[in-house]
């Protein structure tokens, strides 16, 4: 990522280019990281259909941020593409949301942590597609609104059916819930950058969104039987490229191939 | 569930998937999938049966609901088809091959048998 700080200020429209390849860095790779993470379940998954399941809703995710990381390489004048974004950058560069890098647990973690992210991204892809000037990301918007629709679905059912299952599996989903909650925040979060592509009307903050979110998986949680967490601490960090101790790993996994075969194609 | 007596101990329920894959079109039978509840089938298989194209709709049925006629059961239900083959409409012949042949060779005229 480049930094204009020290520079002189730059004309009002490469200001907005730059700060919406930021934006949408950060949700290529909330995108990319969950993708990858959902992958790691690929043979583990407790059933075959589940394993099918989760790795659908992997390229899913993986298609999203392949559209988000292009527009940003085009934004941002460095002309990266999105395999160089993916597969060149270091961890410190990544901007995804700590949620979604977190190691995937038991089956229950993560449910929770899918239930929070799909939430999340049918709302804010749903006002991508209403509030957003440029064509292209409209309609980027309402595709991936209706293919994370399905996502929320798959999250919603399993939270029902683990909270109202045995004891155990109740037991279980309420410690994924509670794992990942502190984690949730950071996905609302509004700096600078999307103050002012708010301002300008260039794409809508997430931070409105956060009451519904709240209202709508309070619901879902409510009706399994569960208790909505209340954390007294809230993760940020990683939009500031600031990571968990498991990213180094996934990373490190995700860049193997284009490090061994630098510039290979198939 | 009577017919799935040879069943493993609990597993999941088997599921007949339906696909109506485009106006015009009947449901279509695409095969089965495993779940404990009608929103799982119906979530394996949309992921199993509908990756691609742009179906109208999706219908799952418990597999114990349908009841099947037994093989002992086939003549029966299904001899009565066989050896009428004047059910079948094999013994036309193409017309239109034919007429053009009486054409081309000036015997329109003389078509009778």
């Amino acid at each position: 990522m480049t930094t204009t700080r020290d520079a002189a200020p730059a004309p009002e429209a490469l200001r907005t280019d730059a700060d919406l390849a930021v934006h949408l860095l950060r949700l290529g790779d909330d995108a990319l990281v969950l993708g990858q993470r959902l992958c790691q379940w690929i043979t583990r998954a407790p059933t075959i259909e589940e394993d099918l399941a989760l790795s659908n809703i992997a390229l899913d995710l993986v298609g999203h941020a392949r559209t988000l990381l292009t527009l940003s390489g085009r934004l941002d004048g460095t002309g990266r593409t999105e395999d160089d974004l993916a597969f060149t950058r270091a961890d410190r560069e990544f901007t995804n949301a700590l949620l979604t890098e977190l190691p995937n647990g038991d089956f229950a973690v993560t449910v929770a942590r899918q239930l929070a992210y799909t939430h999340y991204a049918v709302l804010y892809y749903e006002a991508l597609a209403a509030g957003c000037a440029d064509a292209e990301l409209a309609g980027f918007g309402a595709r991936a609104a209706k293919e994370v629709a399905f996502h929320r679905l798959h999250a919603d059912n399993w939270t029902r059916r683990l909270g109202l299952g045995t004891p155990e599996s109740a037991r279980r989903m309420q410690a994924g819930l509670d794992r990942v909650w502190p984690y949730t925040a950071e996905l609302f979060d509004e700096d600078d950058v999307l103050r002012r592509l708010a301002a300008a009307g260039t794409v809508p903050s997430p931070a409105p969104s956060r009451p519904l979110w709240e209202q709508r998986v309070s619901e879902v949680v409510t009706r399994a039987g569960l208790t909505v967490p209340e954390p007294r601490w809230q993760a940020r960090g990683g939009r500031a490229g600031l990571h968990t101790e498991e990213f180094g790993p996934l990373v490190a996994e995700l860049q193997s191939v284009r490090r061994q075969f630098p510039g290979g194609t198939w | 569930m009577s017919s799935t007596s040879t069943e493993r101990e609990g597993a999941p329920a088997s599921w007949e998937v339906f696909l109506r894959p485009r106006r015009g079109l009947a449901h279509q039978h695409m095969g089965s999938v495993r779940a404990d509840d009608a929103a799982m089938a119906l979530g394996r298989a949309r992921d199993l049966y509908i990756r691609r194209g742009d179906p109208l709709s999706l219908w799952v049925v418990r597999s114990d609901a349908v009841h099947a006629v037994s093989p002992d059961e086939r003549d029966p239900y299904f001899s009565n088809a066989r050896h009428k083959p004047y059910r079948y409409p094999e013994q036309y012949a193409p017309l239109t091959g034919q007429f053009t042949e009486f054409r081309e060779e000036g015997r329109d005229d003389d078509h009778h048998p």
